[in-house]
Formats: structure tokens, sequence, C-alpha cells
């Protein structure tokens, strides 16, 4: 039987793929934000995941606001990235997992999600960045992928409740999958960030800090919020925090800390990390 | 007699009806915007590839022209003018796509929209550390 491995959750800033290219890791200004993921990175080499499920939201390089998919999910045998207009290099392709993917889109479809199934999906600096961060140099060999794209653009977005929900299905589907595989679930974005108006490089180190030590113990106080209430408290790309909902949802109800990281600023960004496992 | 089928809708957990969202500075991208917005965003959403940078950069009126955009639009585009182009409907993970082809960052927009040097805003960024 498939099992879950854990989370991992992290920012996915397009900086962090600029400063990954120029390798600028020791960097003065980048060494306090990469210091902080080579435990993530041992975490997983120790998980050994075969599959990633990715859960992350496309910045207008896959979908264009003519069809906007609340879920979609990818049910490709590759996931290739591409120019996304500003200068980050373009990444090889992802390996996919279409067998599992069609499990999961069964299995989400019988929960009552109603997903967007995806047999062609460029996958941007969300998806690409993280495993960029959490595998240097595709470090693990043959990892498959299945990314869940969440609608972050186009308001109404989905409640925050309704993706933690939508993780605690991708939980069961990942437990229900006949074949015996580990998967780790990785939810990117955040935290904390506004990029447009006159309210932009708003940062709010407080309510990130709470939803640290949330998303460990009481995820359901993070899901009760609104989306306008993440937008406030967060900023307007401070709402990509529902795709670590997803990620936490996932799990069970109690949860192991393995590992956390949070740093100010990465361009505009409040950067977080958390590597979450079940509880023994 | 056959027993009656239970159709009443589950308790919402929410307000059906939201109230319109006002934070200052602030620009939620509902279905108003999206609406106006439509021409510029397809637009911007045509500068992941290079040959379209390359196409707007030779003839920027042509370009704007070919996708429909409107005088407000035209004329923020004409001023690279963040705070304008979203006051039309621009989205802006849409329009980094079009302030990239000027090499413009979202540090570089942000200092921009919030009326001050790159420098300070970078230095407010680094402050909301502590």
């Amino acid at each position: 039987m498939a099992r879950l491995v854990g989370a991992v959750c992290t920012s996915h800033i397009p900086a962090i793929g600029h400063a990954l290219a120029r390798e600028l890791e020791n960097d003065a200004y980048w060494l306090p934000f990469f210091t902080g993921y080579p435990p993530a990175r041992e975490w997983l080499t120790a998980a050994d995941p075969d599959v990633a499920i990715v859960v992350y939201n496309d910045h207008g390089l896959n979908f264009f606001l003519d069809k906007m998919p609340t879920f979609a999910v990818g049910a490709a045998r590759e996931y290739r990235n591409a120019d996304e207009g500003w200068g980050l290099p373009t990444a090889p392709p992802y390996r996919g997992d279409p067998e599992l993917s069609w499990h999961i889109i069964e299995s989400l479809m019988n929960q009552e999600f109603d997903v967007t199934s995806c047999q062609e999906m460029l996958v941007d600096h969300a998806f690409t960045v993280p495993l960029a961060l959490l595998w240097p140099g595709r470090s693990r060999p043959g990892l498959r992928t299945v990314p869940v794209c969440l609608n972050t653009i186009q308001h109404p977005l989905p409640s925050p409740m309704r993706c933690f929900k939508l993780g605690r299905a991708i939980g069961r589907a990942v437990a229900s999958y006949p074949q015996d595989l580990r998967a780790v679930v990785i939810g990117t974005g955040g935290l904390s960030h506004q990029l447009d108006g006159q309210r932009a490089g708003f940062i709010n180190r407080e309510f990130d800090l709470m939803c640290l030590e949330k998303i460990v113990s009481d995820p359901l106080t993070l899901a009760r919020y609104t989306i306008r209430d993440l937008v406030l408290l967060a900023g307007t790309q401070g709402v990509e925090i529902i795709s670590w909902l997803v990620a936490r949802g996932a799990l069970d109800e109690h949860v192991t800390r393995v590992h956390s990281h949070y740093h100010i600023p990465v361009s505009n960004t409040a950067a977080g990390l958390m590597v979450l496992e079940n509880a023994a | 007699m056959s027993p009656a089928i239970n159709l009443q809708e589950p308790r919402p957990t929410a307000a059906v009806e939201t109230p319109p969202c006002v934070i200052p500075g602030t620009y939620l991208f509902d279905g108003t915007l999206a609406l106006k917005g439509y021409a510029l965003n397809k637009m911007c959403y045509s500068f992941n590839e290079a040959a379209n940078r390359a196409a707007f950069l030779a003839d920027e009126e042509g370009y704007c022209a070919r996708f429909g955009l409107n005088d407000e639009q035209r004329d923020a585009v004409r001023r690279r003018d963040v705070l304008a182009l979203l006051e039309a409907g621009g989205n802006v993970y849409y329009l980094a796509k079009f302030t990239g082809i000027f090499g413009l960052g979202v540090q570089d927009i942000g200092a921009q929209q919030t009326g001050m040097s790159v420098e300070a805003f970078r230095a407010k960024l680094q402050a909301a550390a502590v």
C-alpha cells in the first residue's frame, strides 16, 4: 500500500531560483535563508519518497483567465517548465506518475472534489523552485511528481477550509492506492507578502509566526480564516498559505514537527519552511 | 405513503453574500477587475514568449492595438505605471511579465507603487524582520 511519509511546506519565491542559478547560497543576503534547508534535505533523504505530490499555484504560465480551474491535478507522463517572461532559467522536465494521478483524480471526485484533470500542464517556479531547493541538482533520480494546482489569481479563491479538506481527501486517496510506494506532499508559497498596490511590501511577522505554530498543532484555526482575512493579515499573495493547508490536511490529526525555518526578507517575501510527519 | 425526501440544503459554512472587500492599497482581483482588464492581461500573458516580447518592443502601439487595449490601458502601458495598470484591471502576476521586459522586478515595482526609492523599499522589507 502507498504511504505518506510526511509533508514539506516551503516558500517558492522566483528570486530563490535566480540565486540557485547564480550559486549565491553563501552570499550574505542569501545565507540566512539557505541555512534552513539542509535539515529538510536530510529528512527527505532518509524518508526517500518515490513520489512528490506538489501543491502550488500557477502564476500565469499554464493557466490564463480564459479558463481558470479552482483545483487542477496533473495526469501527464512528464511536466515541462517554460519561460515565465522575466528571466528565470527553464528547468528540464519532471517525471509524472499518471497512474497515481488518475487514482487521485478518481478518489477526489468520489469525495466530491470536482477537479480539472490535465494531461498537458506547464509547471512554473512555484513547482520548480521548491523541488530545486529540496533536491538540489535533482539529487533523487527517478523522483515522480503529481502537480496539484490551486487558483490564487482569480477571486473568488477556494476557502482555506476547502483547501484543508482537499488535503484530507488527498491523504485518503494516497492511503487507498494499492501500489507499494512512499509519497511526500509538498505545499508551496507564502508566507506573508504583497506585490501589488500602495500596500506592496507588506509583511506580517507576528501572523506568520502564529501560522508556523498553528499549522502543526491546530490547523483548523488557520482553516477558519476567510480569504479576505488572509489578504488583510498576510498580504494579497500571502493567501498562498492555502497550499500549506492542503499539505497539512493530507497528514493525520497529530503530527510531529521535524524542522522549521523562517527568514525575512527574500525579495518582497517572508520565507517559511516546515517539515512535518505523522506522529508515531 | 412514501417517506418525504429531504432536499434541504445543508447550512452554508460562510455567508452566501460576501461584503465588498476594501483593504487600502490592495487590489483584490475579482470578476469586475477581471472583466475590465481582460485585454491587458491577455497581452501580458503573451509575454511568456520571447518572440512576443520582441514584437511588443518593435511596435508597442501596434501590439497594444492587436490585443484591443482601451485608452486607459494604453496610456498606463506607455507610462509603465503599475498602479495605473492595476486600476485598469491588470493583475500583478501578468503585469510582472510586462515589467520584466524592461528589467523591472518585484522590488522595482514595489518601490514604484509606494513612491520610494528601491533602496528605501528594500530597507522597509529588511525592517520587517524585527
